[in-house]
């Protein structure tokens, strides 16, 4: 398999220099891809794709009643990242999860950053994520977001951005923990003889963090995973999750509320549970409290958690650094809470509900992305350079009916990986999201989702929008190099 | 354990066992019909009265021959115990309880609908070929369930509506003879009942052993042995024995005694195949006392979805929170 006629076409490639040799760092991969029999890639690719169908390891698509269930597409290429570039996100996510927490209980109780004039009031109150039956509440250990999935971008000078934060149900980790065991198959020594980091202990770590925030009066705590259903589109990943933490996955009907206690429906009765991970959104938690007409949630649960008699995680409220006109103030919160300068910078921002900033966007809307502040898995965007005039004039209209719900944002030109395609290697955009947890630590997953946009010239990674994934190795150390070689230095290490 | 999940284990092993047993009575049929007289006319019809779906088969076809019944039987959507339909019910079920089981459990079941949708869908093997892998996978997952599933109430319950289902099948095929226009004792039709008695023993893999034990392969032996015999692992009463014996494990409560409606219904059945002779059954006639036995079994799933799988809160009393696991 060649690399030969492989071109990064001015972009930043993960991989490959701009002069088209392989990045020092990383030749031990390039050179046994490039040994490898010709078809024999192709082969293993397909082989890895079957197995993903075997052992049922699909996703339903929204919108889609044939009820068939796909694959999230998967390249082997792997995306790498070197150990200094990876203890320099480390840093910046784990300031910026600590941030985000000292932030949302903020909001929750005094509110001292609005008083401080910091960010407006209105931002926040109207935020969608904003719930005000959470005002007053302590959540175990004073952790809000427990499992935080943030997405990190890389533009063409190799800089790194924070693209969003995602503080409600990010979902994804499966997907790394299976591209592992997937390449773990497939390039065994290329793992070995680069020292790549394990990500196996993610749910182990997860699992501790659901014993830890159990309610006071749990003596041994009851964990249950929460899931809508089979048919929810990450619904492998809830089933997976509960296995691999060893912990009950349940639906809303298998649970109902006594005595402000939570309990779970058993062939030998009722059973208390103390700790919910629920991969449900708040609107549907609890009928009671939010929409009556959630058939997914328990009614009753919301007063419980108030009484401490059940812990949720994340914690409900969460949602309001969730929000995309919040994430645009997040340098400020991490000044405000911590008194450090962010150490992975934003996208830069432009704020709808600003007149001045507004009118920017909608003066430039053919150069920017244009973002929904509240949806997720790239719905209702629009990607200035990609558009038709019918589609910017909507938006235009759009922005100027509702501001506040709409950011603007630069677009970058984002980095590409080699990428299967039609049998030769291509490149394409990606992203990658890594996973943090917060218990009584910060633990930074060493790896991530890399989302990889399939179509050419795409810039949507997003698994509903014809997006794959790929594996994320982070090494362990710094390579060892022979005479003559340099490494390139990420631009902030 | 979760009262969906047991619902869920008990009716994902009730489906696979249920495609198997149609993937048996098809090809049986199948044989049977190749060894008639020539001058006998095939008969397809039996076999849908076996699986207790006439009406929806003449909703969706005219007339029952090999090409309408295989195709009802083996790949019919519209048909909700198809091999098919059966298989992807008990995916689905599956899906729902995927921590539950063990990763080895969830791939047969996976595999055995993967195959038989592909199948379905202009799928190159022979129609036997076909059936021996339905049957084989359902081998397939029952021994994943048995070797890497924990032996406890998962395992039970999946165990129970294995049997359960496995019980009713038996004694529907053993029915087919009461279906099957024949001619009576002439000469010429004693050999062609002793087809069919024997086509019966072997839907069930039954007749290697059944020769071990009775040799000659005789009505009413065969009758006893499908019925009443104690070790062969497809007979009614083998099949409701060992079914009781799990219901126990799973309540604890002592084996010879009840404490909820499935525990009693199930243990009356147990013992009154034990002390039933065959020669009374048949006096009394065969298809009557398989209908009843048929409605008995109905009874035992209805108890124990009343005792298992639907517990409601009874209101005014606390929940019973002392349990532990």
């Amino acid at each position: 398999m060649t690399f030969a006629n492989y071109d990064t076409g001015g972009f930043y490639d993960e991989l490959f220099l701009a002069d088209g040799s392989p990045r020092p760092e990383f030749h031990q991969l390039v050179d046994r891809i490039t040994s490898l029999p010709a078809g024999d890639f192709a082969r293993r690719q397909r082989a890895a794709e079957r197995n993903l169908v075997h052992t049922g390891i699909t996703f339903n698509v929204y919108g889609d009643d044939s009820g068939e269930e796909r694959i999230l597409p998967f390249d082997l290429v792997p995306r790498l990242v070197t150990s200094e570039e990876w203890r320099w996100i480390e840093r910046g996510l784990e300031q910026r999860i600590r941030a985000l927490n000292l932030f949302i209980d903020d909001i929750y109780h005094d509110q001292k950053i609005l008083r401080d004039r910091v960010i407006p009031g209105d931002v926040v109150r109207s935020s969608q994520g904003f719930r005000e039956e959470c005002m007053g509440l302590n959540p175990p250990l004073g952790v809000w977001s427990h499992i935080t999935g943030t997405d990190l971008v890389r533009d063409s000078d190799g800089q790194i951005y924070v693209l969003e934060d995602n503080l409600r149900v990010p979902s994804g980790v499966s997907y790394v923990l299976q591209n592992r065991a997937v390449l773990k198959r497939t390039f065994p020594n290329v793992l070995r003889g680069l020292g790549v980091r394990g990500v196996n202990g993610y749910p182990g770590r997860l699992r501790a963090i659901l014993d830890d925030v159990a309610p006071p009066d749990a003596r041994r705590a009851k964990l249950a995973v929460l899931t809508p259903g089979r048919y929810n589109s990450a619904y492998f990943e809830h089933s997976f999750l509960a296995h691999q933490m060893g912990v009950e996955l349940v639906e809303g009907s298998d649970l109902a509320v006594e005595d402000d206690q939570v309990f779970m429906r058993t062939t030998a009765g009722l059973r208390r549970v103390h700790t919910i991970y629920r991969r449900i959104d708040d609107d549907y938690l609890d009928p009671r409290v939010s929409r009556p007409d959630s058939l997914l949630g328990i009614p009753g649960v919301m007063e419980a958690y108030r009484r401490n008699r059940v812990t949720l995680v994340n914690a409900p409220g969460t949602g309001v650094a969730d929000d995309k006109v919040v994430y645009a103030y997040v340098p400020k919160i991490i000044k405000y809470y911590l008194g450090e300068d962010a150490v992975i910078p934003n996208v830069p921002t432009y704020m709808c509900w600003d007149d001045r900033q507004r009118d920017h966007v909608l003066e430039n809307l053919k150069d920017l992305v244009v973002k929904p502040a509240n949806e997720s898995g790239g719905y209702g965007m629009l990607i200035g350079p990609h558009s038709t005039a019918a589609d910017r004039e909507e938006f235009r209209r759009r922005i100027r009916e509702n501001g506040r719900n709409y950011i603007g944002q630069t677009t970058l030109s984002l980095s590409r990986v080699p990428t299967m395609v039609d049998g030769r290697f291509e490149g394409r955009h990606v992203d990658l999201r890594p996973f943090i947890l917060y218990g009584r630590d910060v633990f930074v997953l060493p790896g991530g989702l890399t989302r990889v946009a399939l179509r050419k010239g795409s810039l949507v990674v997003n698994s509903s929008q014809g997006g794959g994934s790929k594996d994320t190795w982070v090494l362990a150390q710094p390579p060892k190099l022979t005479d003559g070689q340099t490494l390139q230095r990420c631009p902030d290490c | 354990m979760l009262s969906r999940v047991a619902e869920s284990i008990y009716w994902m092993s009730r489906y696979v066992e249920r495609a198997e047993n149609v993937a048996r009575f098809v090809e049986v049929n199948e044989h049977l019909m190749l060894d008639l007289p020539p001058e006998m006319p095939p008969q397809w019809g039996p076999l849908v009265e076996i699986t207790g779906d006439m009406a929806a088969f003449h909703r969706l076809y005219s007339t029952a021959d090999q090409q309408s019944v295989c195709g009802f039987l083996t790949f019919d959507p519209n048909n909700p115990n198809s091999i098919l339909s059966a298989l992807r019910a008990a995916r689905e079920n599956a899906r729902s309880v995927r921590p539950s089981l063990s990763s080895e459990v969830w791939a047969e079941v996976n595999r055995a609908y993967l195959y038989a949708k592909g199948q379905s869908a202009g799928g190159t093997e022979s129609l036997y070929d076909f059936l021996r892998a339905v049957i084989r996978s359902s081998h397939g997952v029952e021994g994943a369930t048995n070797a890497t599933l924990s032996h406890s109430e998962e395992w039970h319950f999946s165990r129970i509506g294995r049997l359960l289902e496995r019980a009713d099948k038996t004694a529907r095929i053993l029915d087919i003879r009461y279906f099957t226009l024949l001619p009576g004792r002439e000469p010429v039709g004693r050999s062609v009942d002793d087809l069919h008695w024997t086509a019966v023993l072997q839907s069930v893999s039954a007749l290697e052993m059944y020769r071990h034990r009775h040799g000659m392969v005789r009505p009413e032996a065969t009758a006893e042995f499908l019925l009443l015999n104690r070790h062969f692992p497809r007979s009614v009463r083998n099949c409701l024995k060992r079914a009781d014996e799990s219901l126990h494990a799973i309540t604890g409560t002592p084996e010879g005694s009840f404490r909820n409606p499935a525990e009693r219904r199930l243990g009356r059945l147990v013992a009154e195949l034990a002390y039933t002779a065959i020669g009374e059954v048949i006096e009394d006639g065969l298809h009557e006392f398989l209908d009843e036995l048929q409605v008995k079994l109905n009874g035992v799933g209805e108890a124990l979805h009343q005792s298992f799988f639907a517990p409601r809160f009874t209101s005014g009393r606390r929940p019973d929170t002392t349990l532990e696991e």
